[in-house]
């Protein structure tokens, strides 16, 4: 008959400091090589918009005559298919999350 | 890697008895599928036998509402394949153990996967 | 005897996803249940026509959260072998290393849920608690905690140093200890065992004639397991089934929690063994023929039905998850249990419904 069978991992997590991070009174731990948020550097980018037929949830539009780059924060899945097709490496994935936003319109570069 | 597969078209009136013979040696009915695929209507029983996979194959033409018998007398665990196939695809599944009539699946489209986009 | 129908769910603290059950119940014992579903049917075996073979490993990675990473795997299995593409060996590996994490995390949630079930909240968290740390080590070598983005038609899209396999290592000792503090809670409390001991009986017989699968079937003494057919590296890693004679709501846990250690076990002895090489190898034309592939998710045994024509859309996609085929299990165990038992015998065949509906 085993009825106290608990009572030692209560008494370990009853002694010990919470399990729970406290975030945001205390700091975010960041896990490196975590996909979070698709980072666009302008410089080398060439408008070949092949980074917008990899995108399965079609988040990336491309004008090349305008030359603008826009992309839907609330569409993007982090799924890095853009990072690995881009030719001028200009796409990387930071560990950042997407803030919170109140209109569905798209960040254009 | 790859086991061992056979697909084996047989004609809708020796269905039961091949099924039959499936349950008699001890096979395991792993699932009822349909596929529409424009002109015709393939069913597709598949039976697992420590390991391996063997496949029956109906082929119905898709006018009108195709027809074929419940296996449910058999494995009684089909009736709820057969009701997601009517369901689903508009087959007619004759003698079914449980027959839910169209309310197994609430979707607000009747029948969804019944005609077939090119 | 008048009978009261009772409807359970689609809304219910016990279940992770919605599903309806009609309990026709005579003072208080059940004696006919009737399920319906389709609350999250998403229609996602038409999407084919649109998302070329290529891109539809996304959605067959999120057609569940808790599984999600043997669904990518099994629907690569699939279009590989219809192709007849080589897979390198490294990332066979791979892929039964991520395989194996996703069971852990897989299985200490349904452990938590089923904690929940019967009351024991601070087991609940326990568990969870343990969980947190798997999905840690899933972050560090994939990137995300749920939904994993690493497997594509060809290998795996990640490569994990020979660093980052010692700090995985290293952490999953910390988590097998933790494990076994509350494995020993599951099994010997006398508490425990008054809630799942001879609840929702299912003979050896019965399991085999509905179709059941994984877990469910183990813990009625059927000796099968998808694993044993070889597909990934378990072909040069055996695997031995856990049963269980009983057939009752607590061999269907002692099933569950056995297979954590011996998935801790599979990623150590997987670690030992991987070869070094290529992670992927080039895919070009379009698929031709048609293939049933059938691998082993925490759940049971899924089966995967794809038909291809030679062009870049698929024909046909079809998914027979294991819920599907534990379901009729349900409708049998049900009748002749008590309605506080309900919620317990609904979870011991762990529903993913969002699987179930596609």
């Amino acid at each position: 008959m085993s009825y106290f069978g608990m009572t030692k991992l209560t008494l370990k997590s009853a002694l010990r400091r919470p399990v729970t991070r406290g975030y945001p009174l205390g700091p975010r731990r960041v896990i490196p090589d975590s996909r979070g948020l698709l980072v666009f550097t302008k410089d080398n980018c060439i408008y070949c918009s092949v980074c917008r037929k990899k995108c399965p949830t079609g988040a990336i539009g491309v004008n090349r005559n305008l030359k603008k780059w826009a992309i839907d924060r609330l569409r993007c899945i982090s799924c890095g298919y853009c990072v690995e097709s881009c030719p001028k490496q200009c796409l990387s994935l930071s560990t950042d999350m997407a803030a919170p936003t109140v209109t569905k319109d798209r960040d254009t570069y | 890697m790859n086991e061992e597969q056979t697909f084996t078209t047989v004609p809708v009136e020796d269905l039961l008895s091949r099924v039959l013979g499936f349950r008699d040696k001890g096979w395991r009915l792993v699932q009822i599928g349909a596929a529409a695929l424009g002109e015709t209507i393939e069913i597709t029983y598949s039976f697992d036998l420590g390991g391996r996979l063997s496949n029956l194959r109906v082929s119905l033409p898709s006018e009108g509402t195709p027809r074929v018998p419940s296996v449910s007398s058999i494995y009684p665990c089909s009736f709820l394949y057969e009701n997601e196939m009517h369901d689903l695809f508009r087959i007619q599944v004759d003698g079914m153990a449980i027959d839910f009539k169209g309310k197994f699946y609430r979707t607000t489209v009747p029948f969804p996967f019944a005609s077939r986009k090119p | 005897m008048p009978r009261t129908i009772i409807p359970f769910g689609p809304q219910h603290p016990v279940l992770p996803e919605p599903i309806h059950l009609e309990l026709a119940i005579e003072d208080e014992r059940v004696v006919d249940v009737i399920p319906t579903i389709g609350f999250v049917h998403r229609g996602l075996e038409k999407l084919v026509e649109r998302k070329d073979y290529q891109e539809f490993v996304y959605v067959a990675e999120r057609i569940c959260g808790i599984c999600s990473f043997i669904h990518g795997q099994t629907y690569c299995q699939a279009i590989e072998t219809i192709m007849k593409i080589e897979v390198p060996p490294r990332a066979r590996y791979l892929r039964t290393i991520w395989g194996e994490l996703s069971r852990i995390h897989s299985h200490l949630l349904w452990l938590g849920l089923l904690a929940d079930s019967f009351g024991f909240e601070s087991l609940f968290m326990h568990s969870w608690r343990i969980r947190e740390k798997v999905l840690d080590i899933i972050e560090a070598t994939t990137g995300g905690r749920v939904i994993f983005g690493s497997c594509k038609i060809g290998g795996v899209r990640r490569d994990i140093d020979p660093v980052a396999f010692q700090a995985m290592l290293a952490q999953l000792g910390l988590i097998e200890k933790d494990m076994r503090e509350i494995v020993t809670v599951f099994l010997n409390d006398s508490t425990v065992k008054e809630r799942l001991v001879g609840v929702g009986i299912l003979s050896k017989g019965e399991a085999h004639a509905l179709g059941c699968v994984g877990p469910t079937l183990r813990a009625s003494g059927v000796s099968q397991d998808m694993r044993q057919l070889g597909y990934a590296a378990f072909d040069e890693i055996s695997v031995e089934p856990i049963t269980r004679p009983e057939g009752d709501c607590h061999a269907r846990c002692s099933v569950r929690c056995a297979e954590l250690f011996q998935s801790v076990d599979i990623i150590r002895r997987a670690v030992a063994k991987i070869p070094d090489g290529l992670i992927a190898t080039k895919v070009t034309g379009n698929p031709s023929g048609e293939y049933l592939a059938r691998t082993e998710q925490p759940r049971g045994e899924v089966a995967y039905y794809l038909k291809a024509n030679g062009t870049k859309n698929l024909q046909r996609f079809r998914v027979r998850t294991p819920t599907f085929a534990n379901l009729p299990a349900l409708v049998k165990m049900l009748p002749g249990s008590f309605l506080a038992d309900v919620p317990v015998i609904v979870l011991t065949i762990d529903p993913c419904i969002s699987c179930t509906e596609r």
